[in-house]
């Protein structure tokens, strides 16, 4: 019986050009996904099963697919903005940034201090709101269901403050070539002030319920081992790669930014675990904390964006008098600025990775091509090797450990 | 296993739900004594604080003596992503005056189902005509519907500017016949 179940669903798969070629006839391969609520959006996991014991767990992904880097070539440089965050729509101001300095770094210019250090409380405020959905959907996975809505309601003042300096709470495209689109409104620090004073006691109160939680450490502790050689080996980067207790985080290793003026440390774990993931995470959100703390009291004065008009759109008064400021906003919005032949690339650190957009310029408006590094991507890979030998339910615990967005993955 | 790790992993697991509930039986009493603000909000009765910057459904704006800020320029049409703006421009005459320029925009269409939001229309154009501002419930039924015309963004005029709706409808069939 199981043997012909297994046949049909062979034949199922071979249909859809799927190969699955189980290793002998007392395997059973199985769909986890599409649709299953803790594959994290549309991911499908086809997994080969020895009992309840992981023989193999391929990804399969492209389910979301949009073609987003190739539309990219169709935009001005500053269009393309509103493309990157749609690529990992949890840390939409770190794709806009890690599009950003690689064209920059193509044009050749920087920001002033003011909009360097923005940038830099922007993203720390979008690593502590992706990290923050991550928590909550990851012990969603493992049945804690309470940690939600505790995280959620933090992240919702994490996206007020993005709402209040954007207008909106998911999509910016704040961080465009140049600078940013504008400065911090009235009242702003106040809020972000207030937020990192009341958030200590809410992460603690996450902590409390998961870290000494039996049930949560039995399902974590030691289940998804990876070693530091497979990590390097696939590519892995991010928390994954730094419980796996390797010191690498690009914030620290090839400062952006200015990250380098921040006094923060980067959290190791030893173990390479599901639970050392939850601890490097944990660790992190209090560093970014740290980090936005220490930009609010330091926060310069000053321009927040270049003033090469043949760059960044004159200020608006400027248009009323002055017929060149008129000249340079009407090249600028319809035909957008020409950066010199070349490529680049530069390394951002997302919460889920290395993050950096591959751009190359044959000098026209637009990009030849734009190409992202997608961390998630990288980091499913190392599904698999995570899994194998373990049982069914530890995948689970696995795919939230990696914290994926397939919107990423599948571009 | 032996008594004693039994009655030790009893405990601990005693003493770890003790705590979680704890947090939770905190919250809840939190909430019941309202101590703490409550996060939910009842929408529709209730609606959440929305800030200045707020990007939702574009209004097109107009000058306190009622003429419309739009020029026709197509400019933000020209800076939208999503491509989902026509603009189609007409001339001003003396007699029939919509805005201040030569001029003005005889249609104004956005497919609202392509919008993205991203407010780059706002910052291109040069008159501040378009703005994005907080109406956000914006589903409707077909997708025709969707197509939003100029009649839909323009703001109320003040009722002493105001063009009566006939001579609006003979502007537009003389517009039509050009
Ligand atoms: S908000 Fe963006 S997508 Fe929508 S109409 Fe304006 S420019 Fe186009
Ligand atoms: S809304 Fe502004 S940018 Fe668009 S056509 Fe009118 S004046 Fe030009």
């Amino acid at each position: 019986m199981a043997i012909e179940l297994q046949e049909l669903n062979t034949n199922a798969l071979n249909a859809q050009g799927i190969q699955v070629d189980a290793l002998d006839d007392t395997t059973m391969v199985i769909n986890m996904g599409p649709q299953h609520p803790s594959t994290h959006g549309v991911l499908r996991v086809v997994l080969e099963l020895d009992g309840e014991i992981i023989v193999r767990a391929t990804p399969h992904i492209g389910y979301v697919h949009t073609g987003i880097e190739k539309s990219m070539e169709y935009q001005t440089y500053m269009k393309a903005v509103t493309n990157t965050d749609r690529m990992d729509y949890l840390s939409a101001h770190i794709n806009n940034a890690a599009f950003t300095l690689s064209v920059e770094n193509l044009l050749g210019i920087a920001p002033p201090p003011r909009g360097q250090m923005l940038r830099v409380m922007l993203m720390e405020i979008q690593r502590l709101a992706s990290h923050l959905v991550w928590i909550a959907t990851h012990c969603l996975d493992l049945g804690a269901m309470t940690v939600y809505f505790y995280a959620f309601q933090q992240r919702e003042k994490l996206l007020d403050l993005t709402e209040m300096i954007s207008g909106v709470r998911m999509m910016p495209s704040w961080i465009v070539p140049g600078g940013l689109r504008g400065d911090a409104p009235e009242g702003w620090f106040e809020r972000a002030k207030e937020f990192v004073d009341n958030f200590p006691e809410a992460l603690e109160e996450l902590e409390n319920l998961l870290s000494a939680n039996p049930i949560f450490r039995e399902r974590t502790q030691g289940v998804g081992y990876i070693s530091v050689d497979e990590c390097l080996g696939l590519g892995v980067s991010g928390s994954t790669l730094r419980a796996a207790g390797v010191d690498y985080d690009v914030r620290k290793a090839k400062p952006y930014s200015g990250y380098e003026q921040f006094d923060f440390y980067v959290p190791l774990g030893e173990f390479s675990d599901v639970y050392d993931r939850f601890r490097v995470r944990m660790a992190e959100m209090w560093q970014s904390r740290e980090i936005i703390k220490q930009c609010i009291e330091k926060m310069p004065e000053g321009a927040i964006n270049i003033s090469d008009r043949k760059i960044v759109p004159p200020p608006r008064k400027e248009l009323d008098n002055s017929m060149e400021a008129v000249i340079h906003h009407f090249k600028l919005w319809t035909e957008g600025f020409h950066p010199p032949v070349g490529e680049s690339y530069v390394p951002l650190e997302s919460p889920k990775g290395e993050i950096g957009f591959y751009i190359v310029s044959d000098g026209t408006n637009r990009p030849y091509r734009a190409h992202m590094r997608p961390p998630s991507f990288m980091n499913l890979q190392a599904l698999s090797t995570m899994c194998v030998g373990r049982l069914m339910a530890d995948v689970v615990a696995v795919i939230g450990s990696i914290d994926i967005v397939l919107g990423e993955i599948d571009r | 296993m032996s008594l004693g790790t039994f009655l030790k992993s009893t405990i601990d697991g005693a003493n770890a739900l003790r705590t979680g509930f704890g947090i939770t039986f905190r919250h809840y009493a939190e909430q019941q004594l309202k101590t703490k603000p409550v996060d939910t909000i009842q929408y529709p009765e209730e609606r959440r604080e929305q800030y200045p910057r707020t990007r939702w459904r574009h209004v097109l704006t107009r000058y306190d003596n009622g003429l419309e800020k739009c020029i026709g320029c197509s400019l933000c049409a020209g800076a939208c992503p999503a491509r989902c703006i026509y603009v189609q421009a007409a001339e001003n005459t003396d007699e029939q005056r919509f805005s201040p320029g030569e001029r003005y925009a005889a249609k104004y269409e956005i497919n609202m189902l392509r919008c993205i939001f991203c407010g780059f229309c706002q910052d291109a154009c040069p008159t501040g005509a378009i703005v994005l501002r907080k109406d956000f419930e914006l589903s409707d039924y077909t997708r025709e519907d969707f197509l939003y015309t100029k009649e839909m963004f323009l703001e109320a005029a003040p009722m002493e500017t105001m063009i009566p709706a006939s001579t609006i409808g003979a502007m537009n069939r003389e517009n039509a016949a050009k």
